[in-house]
C-alpha cells in the first residue's frame, strides 16, 4: 500500500502520465471532431503511422523538428481527404473505407521505410523534442516537473484542446459541425454544405490523429519503428465514446488513461516477480474496453453517425 | 383587397425518381398577401414541388421565377438551397429539420452568421427574436434543447426558423399533421397575422376542411400534374375531390360491427415515459370479436407506447394484460404472434418488411418455424414460392415479382403485403397503426375494406389513426389518447372530440 | 453539375463483375510503388506470376497460403451479413490455434478420427467465445463491437506469448517461446508428398460450401439476412434478433478459431506468437472481395494468396520489399469498395433545360 501512496506523491509518475496521454490527446481529439460531423473515423491507426513515419522522415531529411511536425498533420490531411472523400459524397461504408485507409496507410509507410531505407542495422535516429526549460517555472517543486518539463507537443496537446473547445463550443462553426452530426437536413436546409462540413471535419480529425503518431517519432522516441503505433488509434476511438465527445473530458480521459499505464509500469517493476509481465502489458486495452462498457449505456451518439448523407435524396 | 403583386412563379417543373414522374410540368403563380393552398392526396407531388423551390431537389426540368421588392424578376438557379434563402423564401417541412442536440437559439441562426462568429454574442439576434415571438405569438424557451420540446413547440421554432430570416414567401408543408384542431386554429391566426403584413404563403395540405377555412386560392395537384386552380370563394367540394382523386366518391356509409366475447383485456397498463418517447398511465381498455375500436389522437401522446406493448416490443412498467381470458406476463413480438395478435406496424418502411429480402421471404418472415415454410431447418423454396403468388394475387400486391427485394414495391403495396401476412393467419386481434398513412385514396380504401372483412369475419381491431375522418368512418367506439391517457367518448362530433384531443373535457 | 442518382435495380453485371475489376485493378496500382523501388515492372509482374504458377511447389504454396484466408474470409463474411462487425478474427485465430496445441499436444491421445475432430472442435470453441464476448458487450452493455473486438486482438495475442512462456511452453525448445508439437494423431494430413499443402485447404473448400448452404438455404441463413438488414423489422417479426445476433458472433469467431487450428495441426505443428501474419485482418479484405457470398471467400482468397505468394517470390529476386503485398492487399480493399459504389449509384450530368 504504501508503495502506490508512494507513486502517487513522486513527480515523475505524474510527468509521466502526461507524457503518455498526450498522442492519445491527439488523437481523441481528431476522432472527436469526425464524429462530431457524423463520420466514424477508423483510418485513426493508419493515420498514427503516418504521422509517425512522415514527421519522423521530414525531421530526418531536414533536421527541423517543426518541419516534421507540420508534415505530419499534412500527410495526415491527405489520408483524411481520402477517407472523406470515400464515405461523405460517395457515402461508402466508414467502418470498411476506414480499415481500408488503416490497411493502406500502414503498408503504404512500412514499404516506403523498407524501400528508402533498406536493411539498415540500426534505424536512423534523430534529435527528438527535448523538454521545455521554462526558467523559474521548471524549478518549481512537483508542478515543476510534472508541468513545465514536458516538450512542447505538449503543449501543442493541451493548446489543441484548448482550440477544438472553443470552436465546438464557442463558434457557429461549432454549431454547424454539431449539427451536421445530428440531422444533415437542418444544415442543408439552413444553406450550408454538409459535404463540405462533413470533409472539413475529416480532414482536420485526421490531421490532429497524425500529430499523435508524431509525438511517437519525435518526441516519446526518436526513430520509426514497425507496430510502434500498437492500437493506440483504436484505444482513441474507445476514449472519445468514454469522453461523450467532448474535448475537455477527451482530455480527461486520456489523462486517466496516461495515469493507469504509468501506474502499470511502476506497478510492474514491484511486483514483476509476483505476475507475469504481460499481465502488465494487457493493462492499457483491458482499460479502454472497461472504459468503453462503462461509458457505453449513456453513451449519446451524434444521431446521425455512421449515417451517409445524400443531396435531394428520399 | 388582395393585391396583384406576383411575387413567385413556378414554371414546367418536372422531376422523376427512376421511373416515377413526381412532378409533371408544374406551373404554379403566387401574389405578394396571399394564402395559395396546393391541394392533392399523398403522393401527388406537392412536397417534392416545393423541395424543388427550395433547392432541395434538382429539377429535371422548369424554372424559379422570384420578383423581390422593387418589382424585378429573377431566376433562381436549382438545386441550391442558399439561393432560395436569398430570396427570402422560407420552408417548414412536414418532418422538421432540426438538430435535436442543439438549443432553439442555435438552431435558428444555424447558417445565418459567419462560421467563425462567436456565437455567444447575440444580444441583438436574441432581441429580434423576441420581437418575432411577440409579434407573431409563437413562443418558445430560447434556450431549451429541441430535444426536450414538444412537437408544436418544434413547429413553432420551425416556423420562427423561416421568419427570423425576414423570409417574403413562406411554405408550410401539411403543418396540422401533428396539432390538434385547436394548436392548428392558433397556427392559422398567427399565419394570417403575418400574411396581413405582406407575407405570402403556401399552404400545403390534403385536408380539404383547413383549406377551405384558411386559403384565399387553391391549387390541385394528382399524380405528379396540375389539375385545376380557382379562388377559395368559388371552390365547391365535390368539384375539388373530384380533381384530386380522378373521381366522385362518397364516405361509405358505416356498418357498425356486432361485438362478442372479450379477446383482449388491458388492465390498468402504464409505461414510464423514456429516452424513445411518451409513456402511458392506466390504460383500461376490453376488446371485443367483432369491433373496431378507434383510438384517435394526435401522434405523440403515448399511442406508440401502447402499440408497442401490444405488438410485445415493451414490456410494461404495470398493469396485466389478458389475451382470450389468459394473462400473459412478459408479451414479445413471437408471443404477440403465438396469441393471435397481428400487427400492422406504424412505420411500414421501418417495422414492416425487410426490404432487402424478398417479397416471398417477407410474407413468411412472422412464421418462418412453420411446416409449410422449413422442413428440419431447411427452407422450402418452392412452397414459399407458391404461397407468395396465391397471396400476392388475393391482396393485389403489385411489383416486379415474388423473387424481387421488396424494395421495389411502392407504398400501398408494401401495405398490402403487409395486410395480406397479417391477415392469412385469421388473428384473433388485430393492431392496426396508421394504417392508411401516406396510401393513395384507392389503396387506403382497400385497407379499410380488409379490417371491416376482419371484424366481421371475428377478429377485434385496434384502430390507431391520427386522421379523425378515418376513425369516425371505421370505428364502433371511439376513444381518444391524450397525454398517455385514453378516453372513451360516446360523441362522435369532430369539435368535441377535437377537445378530448386538447386534453379538455368535452 | 453532377448528381449521385441510386440505381432502381443494383446492376448484376456490375455486382458480380467488380470484384475482378478490383482485383485487377489493384495489381495494376502496384506499378506505381514498384516503379518506385526501381524495379522493372514488366519484369516483376512476370516474376510474381511464376512465383505462383510456375512450379507445382509455388502453386500448392498459394493453396496452403489461402487455407486460413478462407477460414478468416468466411468468419467476416458470415458477420457482416448479420451487420456483426467483427474486427477481431486475428485473436480469435490464436484463441482456436491454443486451443488446439492444448488439447492436442498429448494431453490425450486417440485413433486420428478422434483426436483431428476433437482438435478442430476444441479450436472452434475458443474462437466462438472469443466472439461471443465482444457479441455479449454490445448486447448487453451497448459497447460497440468493432472497437471491443480489435482491442481483443491485442490482449489475446499478450496472452499467447504470457502462455508461450508458461504452461503451453515446450521445455524441449531450448528457451524458445513455443508450445509443445501437435501429435501425429491430431495431426491434419499433407495432402501430397513433399509439398506443405495439408488436408486443411479441402477442409476450407468444405466449410465454404456448407456455409453457402447454411446462409442461402436455411432459416437460421434467412433470419441472419433478415437481422442484419433490418434488426427493428426482424424484431417486430418474432426473431429473436440477440439469439441470432449471439449465435452469429459464435459461428463467426469458430470459423476464425479454425483458420488458427489449420495452420498449428495442419502447417506449422506448433505455435508460436507469431503464427498469423495478419490472417484475420486481411480475411475481412477476402470476405469484401468476396461480397460477403461464402463461395466467393474462397476465389477472394486465392487471389490475395497469390498476391502474397507472388509477391514474396518476386520480392526474394528483385529486392523490392514485401510490403507490396500489404499494399496491394489494401489497394484491392479500396477498389472494391469504390466498385461497390458504382454498382449501387449512377452519376450523372446535370443540364439545365433537358426535358423529357
Amino acid at each position: 500500500m504504501m508503495d502506490i501512496l508512494q507513486i502517487f506523491l513522486s513527480d515523475n509518475f505524474w510527468a509521466a502520465s502526461l507524457r503518455i496521454a498526450t498522442p492519445l490527446i491527439f488523437g481523441v481529439l481528431g476522432a472527436l471532431l469526425c464524429e462530431r460531423s457524423g463520420v466514424l473515423n477508423l483510418g485513426i491507426e493508419g493515420i498514427f503511422v503516418v504521422g509517425a513515419m512522415m514527421g519522423w522522415l521530414i525531421a530526418y531529411l531536414t533536421g527541423s523538428l517543426w518541419l516534421g511536425v507540420m508534415a505530419a498533420a499534412l500527410s495526415g490531411a491527405l489520408f483524411g481527404v481520402f477517407h472523406a472523400v470515400l464515405t461523405v459524397p460517395l457515402g461508402l461504408s466508414q467502418h470498411v473505407s476506414g480499415l481500408g485507409i488503416t490497411m493502406f496507410a500502414t503498408a503504404l509507410m512500412s514499404f516506403s521505410y523498407r524501400t528508402a531505407f533498406p536493411q539498415v542495422s540500426s534505424p536512423p535516429r534523430i534529435e527528438p523534442f527535448r523538454a521545455l526549460d521554462i526558467p523559474v517555472l521548471s524549478d518549481l517543486p512537483f508542478v515543476g516537473p510534472v508541468l513545465f518539463q514536458q516538450t512542447a507537443m505538449t503543449w501543442l496537446a493541451l493548446g489543441l484542446v484548448a482550440v477544438v473547445w472553443w470552436v465546438m463550443e464557442r463558434t457557429a462553426l461549432g454549431v454547424a459541425i454539431k449539427a451536421v452530426g445530428d440531422n444533415p437536413d437542418a444544415v442543408n436546409a439552413q444553406g450550408l454544405s454538409v459535404i463540405r462540413l462533413r470533409m472539413g471535419a475529416v480532414i482536420a480529425g485526421s490531421a490532429l490523429m497524425a500529430l499523435g503518431g508524431a509525438f511517437l517519432t519525435m518526441s516519446a522516441f526518436d526513430a520509426f519503428f514497425f507496430g510502434m503505433v500498437n492500437g493506440r488509434g483504436w484505444i482513441c476511438i474507445a476514449l472519445v465514446i468514454f469522453a461523450s465527445w467532448q474535448p475537455g473530458k477527451a482530455l480527461l480521459g486520456a489523462l486517466l488513461f496516461g495515469m493507469f499505464d504509468a501506474l502499470q509500469v511502476r506497478l510492474q517493476t514491484e511486483a514483476g516477480a509476483l505476475i507475469p509481465g504481460q499481465v502488465f502489458l494487457m493493462v492499457p486495452y483491458v482499460l479502454s474496453i472497461v472504459a468503453l462498457i462503462l461509458a457505453a449505456r449513456k453513451a449519446d451518439y451524434p444521431r446521425a453517425l455512421l449515417k451517409p448523407w445524400f443531396k435531394g435524396q428520399r | 383587397m388582395k393585391d396583384p403583386t406576383p411575387v413567385l412563379s413556378l414554371r414546367g417543373m418536372v422531376k422523376r425518381f427512376g421511373p416515377v414522374v413526381a412532378a409533371d410540368h408544374i406551373d404554379l403563380d403566387l401574389n405578394r398577401g396571399e394564402v395559395l393552398a396546393l391541394l392533392g392526396e399523398n403522393g401527388a407531388g406537392k412536397t417534392t414541388l416545393m423541395n424543388m423551390l427550395f433547392g432541395q431537389y434538382t429539377p429535371d426540368a422548369g424554372s424559379v421565377h422570384v420578383w423581390d421588392e422593387h418589382g424585378v424578376e429573377h431566376i433562381l438557379p436549382s438545386g441550391q438551397p442558399q439561393a432560395a434563402i436569398e430570396a427570402r423564401i422560407g420552408m417548414v417541412h412536414q418532418h422538421f429539420t432540426l438538430a435535436e442536440n442543439l438549443s432553439v437559439v442555435d438552431n435558428i441562426l444555424l447558417g445565418t452568421e459567419r462560421l467563425l462568429h462567436l456565437n455567444r454574442n447575440r444580444r441583438t439576434a436574441r432581441a429580434k427574436l423576441e420581437a418575432l415571438m411577440t409579434h407573431s405569438g409563437l413562443i418558445v424557451p430560447l434556450d431549451a434543447r429541441v430535444r426536450d420540446l414538444s412537437v408544436g413547440e418544434r413547429q413553432r421554432v420551425e416556423i420562427l426558423k423561416a421568419l427570423y430570416r425576414d423570409v417574403r414567401i413562406l411554405v408550410l408543408d401539411e403543418p396540422t399533421a401533428v396539432l390538434t384542431p385547436q394548436e392548428a386554429d392558433m397556427l392559422f391566426t398567427s399565419v394570417r397575422s403575418m400574411v396581413a403584413n405582406g407575407l405570402s404563403v403556401i399552404f400545403i395540405s390534403h385536408k380539404l376542411r383547413e383549406v377551405l377555412a384558411f386559403s384565399d386560392r387553391i391549387a390541385v395537384l394528382r399524380h405528379g400534374a396540375k389539375m385545376g386552380e380557382m379562388t377559395t370563394e368559388e371552390a365547391d367540394t365535390r368539384s375539388i375531390i373530384r380533381m384530386m382523386i380522378g373521381e366522385e366518391h362518397d364516405m361509405p356509409e358505416r356498418i357498425p360491427g356486432t361485438p362478442q366475447d372479450v379477446v383482449l383485456s388491458l388492465d390498468a397498463i402504464t409505461v414510464t415515459p423514456g429516452k424513445d418517447g411518451r409513456g402511458v398511465t392506466n390504460i383500461d381498455l376490453d376488446l371485443r370479436r367483432g369491433e373496431i375500436i378507434g383510438i384517435a389522437g394526435v401522434s405523440g401522446n403515448g399511442q406508440s407506447a401502447l402499440a408497442r406493448v401490444l405488438s410485445g416490443l415493451l414490456v410494461p412498467d404495470g398493469g396485466t394484460l389478458e389475451i382470450a381470458g389468459k394473462r400473459i406476463d412478459r408479451l414479445t413480438p413471437g408471443k404477440a404472434l403465438a396469441q393471435g395478435i397481428g400487427r400492422i406496424p406504424e412505420d411500414r418502411h421501418h417495422d414492416g418488411i425487410i426490404a432487402a429480402l424478398s417479397v416471398a421471404e417477407n410474407l413468411v418472415i412472422e412464421r418462418l418455424d412453420a411446416p409449410d415454410v422449413q422442413r428440419a431447418g431447411f427452407l422450402r423454396r418452392d412452397a414459399i414460392a407458391s404461397h407468395a403468388e396465391a397471396l400476392c394475387t388475393a391482396y393485389d400486391v403489385r411489383g416486379p415479382g415474388i423473387a424481387a427485394n421488396s424494395a421495389l414495391l411502392s407504398g400501398g403495396n408494401i401495405q398490402k403485403l403487409i395486410l395480406a401476412r397479417v391477415l392469412e393467419t385469421h388473428p384473433d386481434v388485430i393492431l392496426a397503426n396508421q394504417p392508411t398513412r401516406g396510401l393513395d385514396f384507392r389503396a387506403a380504401s382497400e385497407v379499410s375494406r380488409r379490417l371491416i372483412e376482419a371484424r366481421d369475419r371475428g377478429a377485434g381491431v385496434i384502430l390507431i389513426s391520427e386522421d379523425l375522418d378515418e376513425v369516425l368512418s371505421l370505428a364502433d367506439r371511439v376513444l381518444v389518447m391524450h397525454g398517455g391517457q385514453l378516453t372513451e367518448t360516446a360523441s362522435r362530433d369532430r369539435s368535441a372530440i377535437g377537445q378530448l384531443m386538447a386534453g379538455q373535457a368535452a | 453539375m453532377i448528381e449521385i442518382v441510386p440505381r432502381e435495380q443494383p446492376s448484376r453485371l456490375l455486382t458480380s463483375g467488380i470484384p475482378i475489376l478490383a482485383a485487377v485493378a489493384a495489381l495494376a496500382l502496384a506499378a506505381i510503388p514498384l516503379a518506385f523501388a526501381g524495379a522493372p515492372i514488366i519484369e516483376a509482374y512476370g516474376q510474381m506470376f511464376t512465383g505462383v504458377f510456375g512450379s507445382l511447389f509455388s502453386f500448392t504454396e498459394m493453396l496452403t497460403r489461402a487455407t486460413p484466408l478462407i477460414f478468416t474470409g468466411l468468419a467476416a463474411a458470415v458477420a457482416f451479413k448479420a451487420k456483426l462487425w467483427n474486427i477481431g478474427g486475428e485473436g480469435q485465430l490464436y484463441l482456436g490455434a491454443m486451443a488446439a496445441v492444448w488439447v492436442g499436444s498429448g494431453m490425450i491421445d486417440g485413433p486420428p478420427i478422434l483426436m483431428v475432430p476433437l482438435v478442430l472442435l476444441a479450436g472452434m470453441i475458443a474462437g466462438g467465445l472469443g466472439m461471443l464476448g465482444p457479441a455479449v458487450l454490445k448486447t448487453r452493455f451497448g459497447a460497440d463491437e468493432v472497437v471491443t473486438s480489435l482491442l481483443l486482438n491485442f490482449i489475446i495475442l499478450i496472452f499467447v506469448q504470457m502462455m508461450l512462456e508458461g504452461p503451453l511452453k515446450d521445455p524441449m525448445s531450448l528457451g524458445w517461446p513455443q508450445s509443445e508439437p501437435i501429435i501425429d494423431s491430431a495431426t491434419l494430413p499433407k495432402l501430397i508428398a513433399k509439398m506443405r499443402l495439408h488436408a486443411g485447404f479441402l477442409l476450407a473448400i468444405a466449410t465454404a460450401i456448407v456455409a453457402y448452404v447454411i446462409m442461402a438455404m436455411t432459416v437460421w441463413g434467412l433470419k441472419v439476412r433478415a437481422v442484419g438488414e433490418n434488426a427493428a423489422a426482424a424484431r417486430h417479426a418474432g426473431i429473436p434478433v440477440r439469439r441470432v445476433f449471439l449465435s452469429v458472433a459464435f459461428a463467426s469467431g469458430a470459423l476464425a478459431g479454425l483458420a488458427g487450428v489449420s495452420e498449428v495441426a495442419g502447417l506449422r505443428g506448433y505455435l508460436t506468437a507469431d503464427l498469423s501474419p495478419g490472417f484475420g485482418y486481411t480475411g475481412i479484405v477476402v470476405a469484401m472481395l468476396a461480397g460477403l457470398s461464402p463461395l466467393g471467400v474462397v476465389l477472394a482468397a486465392l487471389y490475395i494468396a497469390s498476391v502474397f505468394v507472388g509477391t514474396d517470390s518476386m520480392s526474394r529476386a528483385m529486392g523490392v520489399s514485401s510490403f507490396l503485398a500489404d499494399l496491394t492487399v489494401s489497394m484491392s480493399l479500396i477498389c472494391v469498395l469504390l466498385g461497390g459504389f458504382f454498382a449501387r449509384f449512377r452519376i450523372r450530368r446535370i443540364t439545365r433545360g433537358e426535358d423529357a
